[in-house]
């Protein structure tokens, strides 16, 4: 569904993402993670159309998408989430979903009908009619996706939907996004907390310094010597095999 | 939907009273005050349409309505069309131009202040150029004959002129009610409120805001007709003076941006102040001191503008509160 072949992105002289090559087929959740700068943001972006790239290619679906804006990438079917979140504060909840919504109809009252429906399924329905200045930061999170699920995507990118929930939040907001998936809609996250990672992944890749050092499923990757180190620091891998032995 | 009908009533109810007044006044000095009002607040909507709505603030708003009053006067100077077809060219040079402005500010990613200030220079622009060209008359400006008549948007008495402008006022309230229940509006509001994230939920901001502008600038042009026909008189100063550019958005934000009838209220309140400190206040100068200061009040204390004290703020205030913490 989602090809990114030797994507690569340069502030400057650095490289902040380099040649990385990942795939998501339909159906998946596919997550990316990573230490802190490791390019994960600047990657979902690239994808989305809106950073530049500096090379490689980009195709959902078959056709590249390469230098596309980003409201023709969502019109194809891939919508991505902000990990700071950008709610369009002066609106209620409703209205926010609604303008996610609008995206596949021209008309108010499906557009109406089609954001209440989305506040169900992410469990904002008491939150409709509320500002969206006023909800809590579990409230932002649940609406950034609230509104990218009404633009009706095929492929949903969520950038640390989980970033400073507690963990009740949490484990609501993972019985939501596996709700999404069984819908249809294919799910590629970023992600720090690993609970949710393992919990909800069907495979994962591990970005450090701009580079993909490994993938595979959560579980696998988690022992992966080298992902211990980008997180731990050298020799951390040798000292926890050695503290077994 | 009972919002939108109330509002329907209201405005029906309203536009009736109106359209009978000038029964009730024939005071010729009410009659133009109303019609001043009227036009203020239709310039002012053509603000509040990209300014309001889009969240685009433009600091040369009067250059649709010179280049519109420019349009159709020539037109009716030079070649004898006869005024009401030349309000169409006008309305189209407006849109025409604001399409120009719009599409390289936008396209370059101008916002803010940096938008503002290239609408400036557009207007600053065009008044040099109308100044310089020969069939805008240069500096001596453009004459128009007095021939009353429908076609030629003149009238004898002034309640012809306060009917033109209440069908200028009412197109200028008609237009944000339907953006308010269309996607379009909704489309303009995300984009004032987050712009990246209206990108992001496949919003064409390019195009929106081209479109935002082009209501402008189209709204813009009628009243450029409107002004030439009835004075009679058009140069570079009038046609693009800072002080109209300045008059649409502060009624605006006087009254209310981003409302239905935000502009109305402002045009309605500033100049009913200006008249009433000009009228009771001898000494020269200081009724224009009174009428800043009552200003400075409004727009220091009334962040949402005069309409914000009837409906909302409350509301906003409540909400904003647990908001504030987590942000």
């Amino acid at each position: 569904m989602l090809e990114v072949s030797q994507a690569t992105k340069r502030f400057g002289g650095l490289v902040a993402v380099s040649a990385v090559d990942l795939h998501v087929e339909k159906g998946e959740i596919v997550s990316l993670i990573g230490p802190n700068g490791a390019g994960k943001t600047t990657l979902f972006a690239m994808i989305a159309g809106f950073l530049k790239s500096d090379g490689g290619e980009v195709r959902l679906n078959g056709s590249s998408i390469l230098g596309l804006k980003p409201h023709v990438i969502c019109q194809m079917g891939m919508v991505r989430t902000f990990q700071i979140t950008q709610p369009f504060a002066g609106l209620t909840t409703r209205q926010n979903i609604m303008v996610g919504a609008y995206s596949r109809t021209a008309s108010q009252s499906d557009a109406e009908r089609k954001a209440e429906e989305v506040a169900e399924i992410v469990g904002m329905s008491s939150l409709l009619d509320r500002n969206a200045d006023g909800l809590t930061v579990a409230g932002r999170k649940r609406l950034e996706l609230a509104r990218a699920l009404a633009t009706g995507p095929s492929l949903l990118l969520l950038d640390e939907v989980m970033a400073g929930l507690n963990p009740t939040e949490i484990d609501e907001i993972v019985g939501v996004i596996k709700g999404i998936r069984d819908t249809g809609v294919t799910i590629f996250l970023i992600e720090h907390v690993m609970k949710a990672v393992m919990n909800l992944s069907d495979r994962t890749y591990v970005l450090n310094d701009g580079k993909l050092i490994a993938t595979g499923t959560p579980s696998s990757v988690a022992a992966d010597p080298q992902v211990i180190e980008a997180y731990l620091g050298h020799g951390a891998a040798e000292k926890m095999a050695g503290g077994t032995a | 939907m009972a919002t939108r009908n109330t509002t329907l009533l209201f405005c029906a109810i309203g536009f009736g009273v109106l359209a009978l007044a000038p029964l009730g006044i024939t005071s010729k000095f009410y009659l133009d005050i109303l019609t001043l009002i009227f036009f203020t607040a239709y310039i002012g909507q053509s603000w509040n349409i990209l300014g309001g709505y889009a969240g685009q603030f433009s600091f040369g708003g009067v250059m649709f309505f010179g280049t519109g009053a420019y349009a159709s006067s020539i037109l009716v100077n030079s070649f004898g069309v006869p005024a009401i077809i030349g309000v169409v060219a006008a309305v189209i040079a407006g849109a025409v131009l604001a399409f120009c402005v719009g599409y390289l500010s936008f396209r370059s990613g101008l916002r803010g202040s940096y938008f503002a200030l290239i609408t400036l220079a557009f207007a600053e622009l065009l008044r040099v150029v109308a100044n310089s060209l020969e069939i805008t008359g240069g500096g001596v400006g453009l004459f128009l004959t007095y021939a009353p008549g429908l076609q030629n948007l003149q009238f004898q008495t002034p309640v012809g002129f306060y009917y033109f402008a209440l069908i200028l006022l009412i197109i200028s309230i008609a237009i944000p009610i339907w953006l308010e229940n269309s996607r379009f509006g909704a489309q303009l509001v995300a984009i004032r409120e987050n712009e990246d994230a209206a990108e992001a939920l496949g919003i064409n901001t390019l195009r929106r805001k081209c479109q935002a502008i082009m209501i402008m600038g189209a709204m813009g042009g009628a009243a450029g007709t409107f002004y030439s026909q009835k004075y009679l008189y058009l140069d570079p100063p009038i046609a693009y003076s800072v002080h109209l550019s300045v008059e649409m958005l502060l009624v605006t934000i006087v009254g209310g941006m981003g409302t239905v009838f935000g502009p109305l209220i402002g045009s309605l309140v500033l100049h009913t102040v200006n008249e009433v400190t000009r009228n009771f206040i001898d000494t020269p100068g200081l009724s224009l001191i009174v009428y800043g200061v009552i200003l400075i009040i409004i727009i220091s204390y009334l962040p949402n503008g005069l309409i914000g004290l009837f409906k909302g703020r409350g509301r906003k205030r409540a909400d904003a509160g647990p908001g504030d913490s987590d942000a």
